[in-house]
């Protein structure tokens, strides 16, 4: 049900992308993709529509490839609970311009809203910080996601984590493009990279 | 133990040979998750000034990485043993819908002598699940042929997008000893 205080999605996901310059997002499977669609369409917005526990690691990757870019995971609490063992891989590697951002709502919200395992145990929060990522923060305020959101551009500081706490609000579907082979060209045709 | 029957007695520079056709490649990204047959491989990855190896926790993570990692513009190869393949079997979905370049070393275990019984059902499907997916299986069952199979694997992933896996054979690498 329903909390008080509790975040809007469209409203968080928007604040971390309105000063975006020259981030590469990547929406995880869901809703999260939506909000990022929602907050307008962007060459360098990497849509999911698949993959699940998957967001984590194509940040991983692109952070890697790209180390002075910022790089900005958007998902869910149900999809990084899938790949959670992908932030012990990050916090190995420390990629220093790679920050994740989980929208939990407690619940699996595209499939009937089971709750999810965020709701009574698992505490993203502390799992990060347990992985290595130092910068884990829990996240309860739109102050709190305005720091975050200006905190992703330092490209020397990461890699960051913060645990979003949204409502449960089923929100009109904005959906993006399903084409994975435009998204993914669109993304490296804007990096300045040729196909093959 | 760790041990290997079967395997040269000599130090194997089939895995030497192997680093060097990724290294014309330009292969940036190496995910794996550790196996005794890809030992001397990750190593000379780690050692590379050019090459970021990277340890996983489950193989699927991998395949999302290579993901990611074109996107940025760099290529990369995905080292496993057969028996982290199944983990993979959803990730690899991401691979025709995205078409990015996927090359991946597997180690076989579950064939030619086999002591653990437990390595074979996984063993067994390898090249199915593989073949299922999309991904086009070549095998190099000796290590003369390392270096021509590498060739044609990493062209045809890299300069043709088509996914491709090099199953090394379990003769090729040893079979693993158990010693009490």
């Amino acid at each position: 049900m329903s909390k008080a205080n509790l975040l809007d999605r469209r409203q968080v996901v928007s604040t971390l992308l309105a000063n975006r310059k020259d981030v590469v997002a990547i929406g995880g499977l869901g809703a999260s993709t939506n909000d990022m669609c929602a907050a307008g369409d962007h060459a360098r917005n990497f849509y999911l529509w698949g993959g699940m526990g998957g967001a984590a690691m194509i940040g991983l990757g692109l952070a890697l490839a790209q180390p002075k870019l910022p790089v900005l995971v958007i998902t869910g609490d149900g999809e990084m609970l899938m790949g959670m063992g992908s932030l012990a891989t990050i916090g190995l590697q420390k990629p220093a311009n790679l920050s994740i951002a989980v929208l939990d709502n407690e619940a699996y919200g595209e499939t009937g809203g089971q709750t999810s395992h965020t709701s009574a145990a698992a505490d993203l929060v502390g799992v990060a910080k347990a992985c290595g990522i130092a910068d884990s923060r829990a996240v309860t305020t739109m102050a709190e996601v305005e720091a975050f959101a200006k905190a992703v551009h330092d490209v020397s500081a990461g890699p960051r984590f913060a645990n979003v706490k949204i409502d449960s609000a089923s929100l009109e579907r904005i959906l993006p493009t399903r084409d994975g082979t435009y998204i993914l060209n669109r993304i490296r045709g804007d990096l300045g990279f040729q196909p093959i | 133990m760790h041990a290997r029957a079967d395997a040269a007695d000599t130090v194997p520079n089939w895995p030497d040979d192997i680093f060097t056709t990724l290294q014309r490649f330009d292969v940036r990204q190496v995910p794996y998750v550790p196996d005794a047959g890809h030992s001397r491989l990750i190593r000379r990855v780690l050692d590379s000034s050019t090459m970021r190896g990277i340890a996983l926790t489950t193989e699927e993570e991998g395949v999302a990485l290579l993901a990611g990692a074109w996107a940025g513009g760099q290529r990369g190869v995905l080292l496993m043993q057969s028996s982290g393949v199944g983990n993979c079997i959803n990730m690899l979905s991401l691979i025709p819908i995205l078409r990015f370049p996927f090359l991946t070393l597997v180690t076989m275990r579950g064939e030619w002598g086999e002591f653990n019984p437990w390595q074979v059902p996984m063993g067994s499907t390898t090249q199915g699940v593989f073949e299922l997916s999309g991904v086009q299986v070549l095998r190099a069952p000796h290590a003369a042929e390392v270096p021509a199979v590498l060739e044609a694997a990493a062209s045809q992933a890299y300069n043709a997008l088509t996914p491709t896996a090099v199953l090394l054979s379990q003769r090729l690498i040893g079979a693993k000893v158990f010693t009490k």
